[in-house]
Order: structure tokens, then C-alpha cells, then sequence
């Protein structure tokens, strides 16, 4: 007999779920009671079933964030061991159930959280990646981002790059006495290349079939591609799409077992473009890594500025001197991010009208007023796509009277307008128009329909359950958007809707995002009346200063960005008060994580779906490999 | 109808096309013709079709916080009191606010007390490496860095073009007052003059002052005039860098000797860090 769940336990709230936990799980769960940090703590070999129950009964079904955090020599809040930091949500809205797990430095191993969400696999491999923290039960759990040839696990406190030079930025060279040199004439690379023991360089010049495959093809099974198909003795086939493949907008391999023209199986291979974007964050100050996070989806530069500036006024907040962003900074700071919601959508569905065949004719149509909104954002911010516009309180600086001014240039006089009338104009005139044309072009095309609807289907369970996030959840009829989920900034007051489509398919993620650039005008009109009413109210006066340090404890900052829930999770730890350099930086990156989903949305598909598929997702490398 | 929607599209392509030809069939082959200037019509915000802009000959003009890699305010040469003087305090602020730590200072201290002086006595910016950020300029506490408007600096040899030192950094006061004038102004009310921020403490205020300071170093003045005049005459921009030794020259406009000279110092070094390299293996 199968027992009915407890309907009620579902509705607890965070603090009540936690009790509900630690009575429930005594000797195995704990509050986690450390100066600034939320949650409870798991007993690591308990950990599965603890996971298991909160999804089951308390109804925390969207693993949104899965890291590890290397606490060595911190001395202060824990012991050295490293921690699973875990996120948990529920589908239909609400706060975090944050749990973590500590495990041994040396011997890291926590049972894998896969079979409870396989939205924790590429999470997981991730972190066995740069930690070097085993998940039993994995099944693949080979390195992701870096290739096999790696020495050591980079994100681990005692490991150190090339040119490494401190800890902590600012480097103490450059000033006072900072007579300049060059890296890598004081560093030759040549002697930093470490391979690891067990590494068989021999395999890479090996060219013989079986070699290839087993190395490239990341685990696929060789043997079984001979076996007999359909009452005919034929080969299944590898086919390897990319790195250097223009579908796959950047450096991104897909590796396809085909039978026939049909995938069978698929496996996303990336972090070609890795940079150890969070090794670098924990080198800089708080404040360096606001432009920093620019380069992740450097298409939407201002929502990633959003998302780091929330997590750590979050963290600021709990300090004693803290004064919150004043209402214009708010304003201003939406203002930025529907804009740029718009600019991500007309880009993601014109470069998946290149996947699907027509050859940037639409895309240059959608980038005309893509243009016109990064005009503006230059006026204002300085800068076109790395904007590097908010600040910890406040912003860069408030809305230009005039969009252009007297310039060097002989052309000075174009585009001279006055800010708010430039905006005026685009938000009621301009960006509806493209949209419609936008409509016009594309919703009714049958071209469209026949190849995108149907295909790359994800149901509403697995688009849960694998973390999918953005237009391609909620394209499978998940109702779930961060801004109405949990709330932040001057949202809850705006007035919009959350666009839902319940099809699954690659037609239903472009309807989606059809849909929400409408409404993103829909919230920007009523942001305009706004920034007229708060208009004369400084916007920079409550910036931080360039050295303002961050008081102990652990934050989660999420927005919901164009390609999904973009998540900042920031630790300030080690044995001061406060502290000039996070001690965790982590990024949850949508373009990375609502690729799990990708092999099967696949498969069965043909492999010029395959492009269209990865396309109806919309990744962004710099996001993806960070 | 079967096909209507894509039918709807194809005469959306066509009007798109036709749009964009508009202004050709308007202007003909003046639109090449230097007085005729159709750039407003083609680039400005109501332009209709898709509309290439021709650089290098037409250039979009920058707003003013437009920002690429940061320049050094100094005095303006000709100024009556204090020529060519550094605007920067060596405080070090820039170099510490600098995400890719780039900014390289070295503070001048004085040679009889040995206590530090309020002036640079060399400052780099590794332009490679300089992300444009834009937060030495806005945390400088003496508006004495800011961010340019010349973004045009490709060159041909990373390792001797691209550390800028201060006389490659340093453009006049009067060179930002013409690129931001807006700024300016809002910065001027912030310091309450148009003058530094420390013109009243350490600075040359008087005109007596000037003359003995002159007298005691020479005027220099007229030499670095003479310079800028020189670059000016090569580069036609007058409120330009100054022209250092024979910088900011293309390579093919080099002489043969130097472009010779270069070619076999760039071997040199290449020689040397294989045999550095060899020796550490």
C-alpha cells in the first residue's frame, strides 16, 4: 500500500520545514548555527535520504544549486573539511531550504544527489571537477569543465595557478613601489605543466578506432555500436559535432551516437572556454568582481550585475552601517534588466532562426533595435555590452539628460536626444514594433512550425527534476519565474505575468519568449512614470566605498535572468569581523546547468534538430564554462 | 491558407530590402561626395533598413562616458603656473580598485627626507591586460585618471607597444574638458573650481612663484610646446598625446634602419628567453 503524503507538510514555511528536519532526523540533522549561515547541516552518509524526504513530503522539488565550498585553515566558523552547499526550492514559490554536508579534505566523498534530482549531475561533476569531492553512485562522474590531463583540483584553497602571485588582490607589488613587469617573463609556463600520475598521454596519438571513440566519446560503449539494428547487421555511428562547429554559438561538442540519421544517445562536452572564473573571483576584492561577472553571459551584462549586487547587499545588510538601494536606484536598476531581458530574447531567437536555416536575415532585423537599447546602455553605463553599471547601494551613475553629447567626431549631432524622451519613444513605439514584426515574421511562418513544433520535447516532471531553468522550463508548462517565486527588488509592486507554455517543445520556449518580452515592455511602461516621479533623487550617494569590507556569513543572491535563474552564492569567512575578498564565489549558471536536459531532449531527434534544440535552450559559453 | 505566414514573412523581407536601398536610390553615388553628409539619415535613430556604417571613413560618435583604457590629467602645457604638472597624488587608490591589477605606481618620495611627495614618479598601465572598467576613474578621489575616447590602438608588437608610461598616459585637462564637458562641469561644482583639488595646499598659486620656479629649472615650457606642435602637425589632432620619441607611427611609415633594428632586437629577445628557458630545463 502506498502511503498518501502529508498534503500539509508541503506548505510549511522555511523555519518550520527545519524543525520539521532536526525532529524528524535527530542525530543525523542539525541547525546549522554558524555566526551569518542559514540551513541545517546533513550527516554526509545520511544524506541521500534526508534529500529524498525534503523532496518527497516537504515538497522542495528544484535543486536549484549544488557547490562546494574548501574550508581550509578558515579557522573560525568550521574545522578544515569541505561542504556540499546544497539549494532547494519548490516549484510553486518561496525561500531556499539550504543543506550542507561536510566531508574529510583529503578523502572527499559524498553520496551523489542524482537519483533524488538529476538536475545535481553536471552540478556534482562539477564540483568532482574543481574540489575533487567523489559522489558515490555518480553515473559518469568524469571531469567537466577541465580536461583529463589536469593536475589537481583547482578551487581547493592550496592550489595555485600559473602566475600566481597572492591570495588576496590588491596585489601589494603595484603600489608604492610598482615597477611594472610582465607575468609571464618572471613565470616561464613551461615549468607549471603538471600531469597527473595516472594520465596515458600515448592515448592521444592513438588514432585506432576503439581509442578514439573511448577517449573523445566519453564513455560509449564501443562494443555495442557493432550489434545489429532493426533485423540488419549496421553500424551505429559517432558523430562528433564541434568544438569548432558554428551551431554551437562558441567553443561546445556535442558527441552523438547515431543509428542511421536518428540520435540514440548524446553527451555535451564543454569548458573550452573555462577560466576559472570563481578561482579569480576569490582573488579579487567584492567590488573587482562586479565587472567581472560582465563576461559571464556577456549578452546580458546587467542582469548578471543584478543578481552579484543582490547577494551581497543580502550579506551586507546583516552589518551594522547599511542603508538599502533608495527607491530610484531600484527603478533604475529594473529599468536595465527588462531592457536587457529584451535584447537576450531578440538575440536568442534570432540566432535560433540561424540554427533552424535562415541565415541572419531575421537576426539582423531583431539586432537593429538591439542597437538602439545598447545605445542607450552606453550613454549610460559607458559601455555597450560590458557594462559594469550597478554598485553595493546604488548604481554607476544616474540617466544622462542627454543620450549623446559634443563629441571629437564630425557626426556629433546624430542621435543627440534627451534621455527620457529617447526612452519614451523605444519603450512605446520602437521595441513593440519589432516585436510585432517580430510576431509578424515568425509565429504564423510554417517553415517554423514544422521544424520546431515537436521537437526537443522535455515534460514538465523531467524539466523540474533536471534543474531547467528560464524559457525552457517554464516552456514546459512550469509557471515558475524567480521575480514571482521569490521576489526581489521593486517587483512585487510591478504588475506582469508569468508566460507559460505547456507544449515542451522548441515552439513553446519561443512563444515563451515571445510572451515575456511583451511583458517586459508591459513592466518597463510602468517603470517610466517612475523614473519621472523619483526623477532629481541621487542615485550614487549610498555606493559603497572602493574598499568597503562585507561582514562574515553566506549569502544567495538569485534573479531571474533572460536564459534562466542566475544564482550568486557568496561566503565571506576567515577570522576578522568582516572581510575585503569572498571566501566563496559561486556562480549558477543557467546556460550550464539547462544543459543536463539536452541529451534527452535529443534523443530520437535528427541531427539537424540537434542544432536547433541546443539553440531553442540559448546558451552563452562565457556562462556555460565560466 | 496553407503558406500564408510564410508568404507574410517573404513581404516583410522584401520591404526591409527595399528600405535599405531607399536612400542609395535618393543619394545616388553623392552619397560618396564629402559635402553631402547622409550619415544622420542612415544611422539615426528613425532609419529605416539595415544601414552599414562605413569605418573607417564614418565613425558613430562616443557619448560622453563612453569609456577604453584610461588617460592621466596633467596641467595644461601652456598654463601660466604650473605646466605640465600631474593632476595624480600617487595615492594608489586606482591601483588597488583595479579588478585585473594592471595600474603600476611608483610613488616619488623626496630625496632629502625621504618622505613621500604627492606625484607619481612613474606610473604603467598595461593596456593588454585593462578591462575597461572604468573604476580608476570613478573611485580617483582628485579627478586625476580618466577614461578615454580613443579606442583605436591596435598595434604590431604587444611586447614593446603596449605598457603606456607616464608621458604615453598623460593628456592635458583641457583634452577632457573637450571630450566630457558635461562631466567636467558636474566635477568642477564637486571640487568647487576649475582648478585641482589641492591647487590651494600644494600647488604654484602665485605668479611670483612661478617665475622663481621657472628660473630655478629652466622653462620648459617651449620645448613641450614645440612637441605637441609636432605631433599636431602629424597626427592632426591637437589635444592628442604627446608625441615621445618615434612613437605613434605606423610601421610601414618607419624607416627602413628601425624597422630593421626592431626586427633584430625582437630576435634578440626571443634568443635570449630560449636560452633561458633551455638553462631552468
Amino acid at each position: 500500500m502506498v502511503a498518501t503524503p502529508d498534503v500539509s507538510l508541503k506548505n510549511l514555511t522555511i523555519d518550520d520545514s527545519i524543525e520539521h528536519l532536526v525532529e524528524k532526523f535527530p542525530n543525523i540533522v542539525s541547525e546549522d548555527t554558524r555566526d551569518g549561515y542559514s540551513g541545517i547541516m546533513i550527516d554526509k552518509d545520511n544524506l541521500r535520504e534526508v534529500a529524498q524526504y525534503a523532496k518527497d513530503t516537504l515538497g522542495f522539488d528544484y535543486l536549484s544549486s549544488a557547490t562546494a565550498v574548501d574550508y581550509l585553515e578558515e579557522g573560525f566558523h568550521t574545522e578544515d573539511c569541505i561542504e556540499m552547499v546544497y539549494h532547494a526550492y519548490r516549484t510553486t514559490g518561496g525561500g531556499a531550504l539550504v543543506f550542507k554536508a561536510q566531508t574529510d579534505r583529503e578523502n572527499s566523498e559524498v553520496p551523489s544527489l542524482t537519483p533524488v534530482w538529476m538536475g545535481a549531475d553536471f552540478q556534482e561533476r562539477e564540483a568532482w571537477d574543481l574540489y575533487g569531492v567523489k559522489f558515490t553512485d555518480h553515473p559518469s562522474l568524469n571531469r567537466i569543465l577541465l580536461w583529463e590531463g589536469f593536475h589537481g583540483h583547482p578551487m581547493r584553497k592550496d592550489w595555485h595557478e600559473a602566475y600566481y602571485e597572492e591570495d588576496a588582490k590588491p596585489f601589494g607589488s603595484r603600489w608604492p613601489a610598482g615597477h611594472v613587469h610582465r607575468a609571464e617573463e618572471k613565470t616561464i609556463f613551461g615549468k607549471n605543466v603538471n600531469y597527473p600520475a595516472d594520465i596515458d598521454l600515448a592515448r592521444l596519438s592513438d588514432m585506432s578506432d576503439d581509442k578514439l571513440y573511448k577517449g573523445f566519446g566519453l564513455g560509449v560503449d564501443t562494443e555495442a555500436l557493432h550489434s545489429e539494428h532493426g533485423g540488419i547487421a549496421t553500424d551505429q555511428l559517432i558523430v562528433n559535432m564541434g568544438p569548432h562547429h558554428p551551431s554551437t554559438h562558441g567553443v561546445f561538442r556535442m558527441v552523438m551516437t547515431l543509428d542511421g540519421e536518428e540520435i540514440t544517445a548524446l553527451e555535451p562536452v564543454m569548458g573550452y572556454l573555462h577560466r576559472n572564473h570563481e578561482k579569480i573571483g576569490e582573488r579579487n576584492t567584492w567590488l573587482h568582481n562586479i565587472p567581472f561577472t560582465d563576461r559571464l553571459d556577456y549578452i546580458s551584462s546587467m542582469g548578471n550585475n543584478h543578481g552579484y549586487v543582490l547577494a551581497v547587499e543580502q550579506l551586507l545588510a546583516t552589518g551594522k552601517r547599511y542603508t538599502p538601494p533608495s527607491y530610484r536606484v531600484e527603478v533604475i536598476r529594473v529599468l536595465m534588466v527588462e531592457l536587457t531581458r529584451i535584447i537576450n530574447h531578440l538575440w536568442a531567437i534570432g540566432f535560433w532562426m540561424n540554427d533552424l536555416g535562415a541565415f541572419f536575415t531575421p537576426v539582423l532585423y531583431f539586432i537593429q533595435e538591439r542597437e538602439r537599447i545598447m545605445d542607450f546602455f552606453e550613454a549610460v553605463a559607458g559601455s555597450r555590452m560590458m557594462c559594469n553599471y550597478m554598485r553595493f547601494g546604488g548604481v554607476f551613475a544616474d540617466l544622462p539628460e542627454r543620450i549623446r553629447s559634443v563629441n571629437t567626431l564630425i557626426n556629433d549631432r546624430i542621435r543627440d536626444y534627451n534621455t527620457m524622451q529617447f526612452l519614451t519613444e523605444m519603450i512605446n513605439e520602437r521595441i513593440p514594433r519589432t516585436i510585432d514584426e517580430l510576431e509578424t515574421y515568425l509565429t504564423d511562418n510554417e517553415i517554423v512550425h514544422l521544424r520546431a513544433k515537436g521537437v526537443g520535447y522535455l515534460s514538465r516532471e523531467d524539466a523540474i527534476n533536471y534543474s531547467a531553468a528560464g524559457p525552457v522550463l517554464r516552456g514546459s508548462g512550469v509557471a515558475y519565474d524567480v521575480r514571482r517565486a521569490d521576489p526581489y527588488s521593486i517587483y512585487p509592486e510591478l504588475d506582469f505575468d508569468v508566460a507559460v507554455q505547456h507544449e515542451g517543445d522548441m515552439y513553446a520556449r519561443y512563444m515563451v519568449r515571445v510572451m515575456e518580452m511583451r511583458e517586459s515592455v508591459r513592466i518597463l511602461k510602468q517603470i517610466l512614470p517612475r523614473l519621472e516621479y523619483t526623477a532629481g533623487e541621487s542615485a550614487t550617494d549610498n555606493n559603497s566605498a572602493y574598499a568597503d569590507k562585507v561582514p562574515l556569513g553566506e549569502s544567495y543572491g538569485r534573479v531571474e535572468n533572460g536564459k534562466g535563474e542566475l544564482g550568486f552564492y557568496v561566503v565571506s569567512a576567515g577570522n576578522k569581523r568582516s572581510t575585503g575578498n569572498p571566501w566563496r564565489y559561486h556562480v549558477r549558471a543557467p546556460s550550464f546547468i539547462n544543459l543536463t536536459p539536452l541529451g534527452k531532449m535529443s534523443t530520437g531527434s535528427k541531427v539537424a534538430d540537434v542544432v536547433g534544440i541546443l539553440g531553442s535552450i540559448d546558451i552563452v559559453l562565457g556562462e556555460t564554462d565560466r | 491558407m496553407a503558406g500564408q505566414g510564410f508568404v507574410k514573412g517573404m513581404m516583410l523581407t522584401l520591404r526591409h530590402f527595399v528600405d535599405s536601398y531607399v536612400e542609395d536610390f535618393k543619394y545616388g553615388l553623392k552619397r560618396y561626395a564629402p559635402d553631402v553628409d547622409n550619415f544622420q539619415v542612415r544611422q539615426g535613430a528613425d532609419a529605416e533598413g539595415v544601414k552599414t556604417v562605413m569605418y573607417p571613413d564614418e565613425k558613430v560618435a562616443m557619448p560622453e562616458r563612453f569609456r577604453f583604457v584610461p588617460f592621466l590629467v596633467v596641467q595644461d602645457h601652456d598654463d601660466e603656473l604650473n605646466p605640465s604638472k600631474d593632476w595624480c597624488t600617487s595615492c594608489g587608490i586606482c591601483a588597488k580598485v583595479c579588478p585585473p591589477q594592471c595600474i603600476w605606481i611608483v610613488r616619488s618620495d623626496d630625496p632629502v627626507t625621504g618622505k613621500p611627495v604627492p606625484e607619481p614618479e612613474a606610473f604603467f598601465i598595461d593596456i593588454d591586460i585593462c578591462m575597461n572598467c572604468g573604476f580608476c576613474a570613478e573611485f580617483c578621489p582628485f579627478d586625476a585618471i580618466k577614461m578615454d575616447h580613443d579606442y583605436e590602438m591596435a598595434s604590431y608588437d604587444r611586447t614593446t607597444n603596449h605598457i603606456f608610461d607616464k608621458p604615453k598616459l598623460s593628456k592635458e585637462v583641457r583634452y577632457w574638458n573637450h571630450i566630457a564637458p558635461t562631466r567636467a562641469q558636474e566635477e568642477m561644482e564637486v571640487r568647487g573650481s576649475w582648478n585641482h583639488k589641492n591647487f590651494e595646499k600644494s600647488w604654484v598659486t602665485t605668479k611670483a612663484e612661478a617665475e622663481a620656479a621657472r628660473e630655478a629649472q629652466g622653462d620648459k615650457r617651449e620645448e613641450v610646446m614645440n612637441r605637441k606642435e609636432e605631433a599636431k602637425a602629424e597626427t592632426g589632432i591637437g589635444d592628442g598625446p604627446l608625441k615621445i620619441g618615434q612613437g605613434g607611427k605606423a610601421p610601414w611609415e618607419e624607416p627602413e634602419e628601425l624597422r630593421h633594428a626592431r626586427a633584430q632586437a625582437a630576435l634578440r629577445r626571443k634568443a635570449v628567453r630560449a636560452q633561458r628557458r633551455a638553462e631552468q630545463n
